[in-house]
């Protein structure tokens, strides 16, 4: 009976093993198919063309990336600095003053915002906020400004519930006690609530990086597109993504190389980028 | 009840009555607490002992439907009054809790928690409050060499005795105990129990507990709630040995039989 039940155990082990190996695989196949078509150009040309190189023109062999990296980063932090102060803010809010109607009616809200199609968030951005920068700031409204917007707003959903949840796991008697001790709720949350939730609020605020850093079609539609570095916040730019899915349709040869090594050079940066941040959160948190 | 005079009264309870929406939590509580001495409020559960310590630095006005009527004096007023000053109550009033809660946070930071909400920032103020509080608690020898350490990596007795010396670190006048050592074995309550001595001579505690003997060793005066209901309140000897209302005299045998 018993080694009967054992068998039966590790079947079950051995099928889950199976499933949980499958999925691990389609991220190595992903991997290995892009570092497999990428690479090679990138070893002809030379690295440094790729991550240093000004000019995009790949009709000329002409491969620099640079202006798409600098794109890709800048609307990333600018994502973020839009992003973060709102959704930590909101989370504080619905987490901390508001009672449990308000917030019972509003989390549902927001996690609704992230169910709408990216094309709708960039469609928006085209018809509302692109025009209003022009007229307002000037330049093409096609811009980093424009593109940053729209990604902070995007990531709201991501950041807000992750640090709800965050917040939420914080034990009552933390807050108890510093009440307690005469402290008022703000200080209770700044002093108290926000430090012991810091390594969930880190992990929010990564998820919301890795899909600002990610997202293509709002990003396509808002930002101008020009393979150029840009010049000012309201200059129009191009980032990694973007560069990959305009041209993709297209491409071939030597040309369809280098939007792989774009690839490469994408993947390596949202790498580097949860790295530091899971470094941060530790250091952080020990702290 | 005669025997307690009133001049030496700290605070003093009238006709107290605490609802949680339609439920009635206390019913209509007076009596007047002791400066100086231990006060032990003892009753089976729900029986709204909790509810009316947590009445005195008013944080059951964080319960959302709670409701109070009466009045609490306290240094001559009534903090019910809408102008009362909750922070400064909470200061003077200070309450350490069931389950041990330091902040995640350094024994340092811990301690001067208080000081810092209340606005003192200077290093050497509280350096010497920091000193003199975890002196108070029996904690400075243990701890001098590592204060900057988390403060949830300590035992749970001496989590207990940092958060009493959190509360003694800002300088109150009472202090409200809510079963302090229900998560504590029976070695580290017995000098925890020590230490309320220790503090009495100073300050005013006030102790909830379920556990009979500890209020019988410990306290000066005790009070049996019931049902909401302060059944009896008087010197804890009179209390154990000769209760007056028959249902006091239930609980008591009942738990020591």
């Amino acid at each position: 009976m018993a080694r009967h039940k054992s068998g039966g155990d590790r079947l079950i082990r051995l099928s889950l093993l199976l499933v949980a190996l499958s999925a691990i695989s389609v991220l190595a196949i992903i991997t290995i198919f892009i570092f497999e078509q990428g690479l090679p150009i990138m070893a002809k040309y030379g690295l440094k063309n790729f991550l240093l190189g000004q000019d995009w023109f790949p009709s000329e062999q002409s491969f620099g990336l640079l202006p798409m990296i600098v794109g890709s980063l800048l609307v990333t932090l600018g994502a973020l600095v839009i992003g973060v102060p709102l959704g930590l803010a909101s989370a504080i809010f619905l987490t901390e003053f508001s009672n449990r109607r308000l917030s019972g009616f509003l989390k549902p809200v927001i996690e609704l915002l992230a169910g709408i199609p990216s094309v709708v968030y960039g469609f928006l951005g085209l018809m509302f906020l692109v025009p209003f920068i022009r007229k307002n700031f000037g330049g093409p409204g096609l811009s980093v400004l424009a593109a940053s917007i729209i990604l902070g707003i995007m990531i709201l959903p991501t950041i807000i519930s992750i640090a709800i949840d965050a917040i939420r796991a914080v034990p009552d008697s933390y807050r108890e006690g510093s009440i307690a001790l005469g402290a008022t709720r703000w200080q209770t949350v700044r002093m108290v609530v926000l430090p012991a939730a810091r390594s969930g609020l880190v992990a929010g605020i990564i998820l919301g990086m890795g899909r600002a850093i990610g997202e293509t079609m709002a990003v396509i539609m808002v930002a101008g597109n020009a393979a150029d570095l840009p010049g000012s916040l309201l200059a129009p730019v191009r980032t990694l993504t973007s560069n990959i899915a305009l041209e993709m349709a297209y491409a071939s040869g030597e040309h369809r190389q280098a939007l792989f090594a774009t690839g490469v050079i994408l993947f390596v940066i949202i790498m580097i980028l949860n790295f530091l941040a899971n470094l941060a959160a530790r250091k952080q948190f020990r702290k | 009840m005669a025997e307690i005079t009133s001049r030496k009264n700290i605070i003093e309870v009238k006709s107290l009555s605490v609802f949680y929406g339609q439920f009635q939590a206390l019913k209509s509580v007076q009596l007047e607490l002791q400066a100086r001495k231990i006060t032990a409020l003892i009753g089976p559960s729900g029986c709204g002992k909790s509810t009316f310590l947590r009445t005195l630095n008013r944080m059951n006005d964080l319960i959302e439907g709670a409701r109070t009527e009466g009045q609490v004096v306290f240094d001559g007023k009534n903090i019910y009054d809408p102008e009362t000053d909750l922070l400064e109550l909470r200061r003077r009033i200070g309450m350490v809790f069931q389950r041990p809660n330091p902040f995640p946070l350094s024994i340092f930071d811990n301690v001067v928690y208080g000081l810092r909400v209340h606005g003192q920032n200077d290093r050497r103020y509280m350096e010497e409050r920091l000193f003199r509080s975890l002196q108070a608690v029996n904690l400075w020898e243990e701890l001098k060499d590592r204060l900057e350490a988390d403060a949830l990596c300590l035992t749970g007795e001496q989590q207990q005795r940092l958060c009493i010396a959190r509360v003694l670190a800002v300088g109150p006048e009472v202090i409200l105990m809510d079963e302090p050592c229900s998560a504590l074995d029976p070695t580290a309550t017995a000098r925890i129990e020590d230490l309320m001595y220790q503090l009495k001579e100073k300050y005013t505690i006030i102790i909830v507990t379920h556990n009979m003997q500890q209020a019988a060793r410990v306290s000066d005066n005790t009070g049996y709630f019931l049902l909401g209901e302060l059944v009896e309140f008087g010197q804890t000897n009179q209390i154990f040995t000769s209760p007056r209302d028959a249902r006091t005299e239930d609980y008591i045998t009942g738990r020591f039989g």
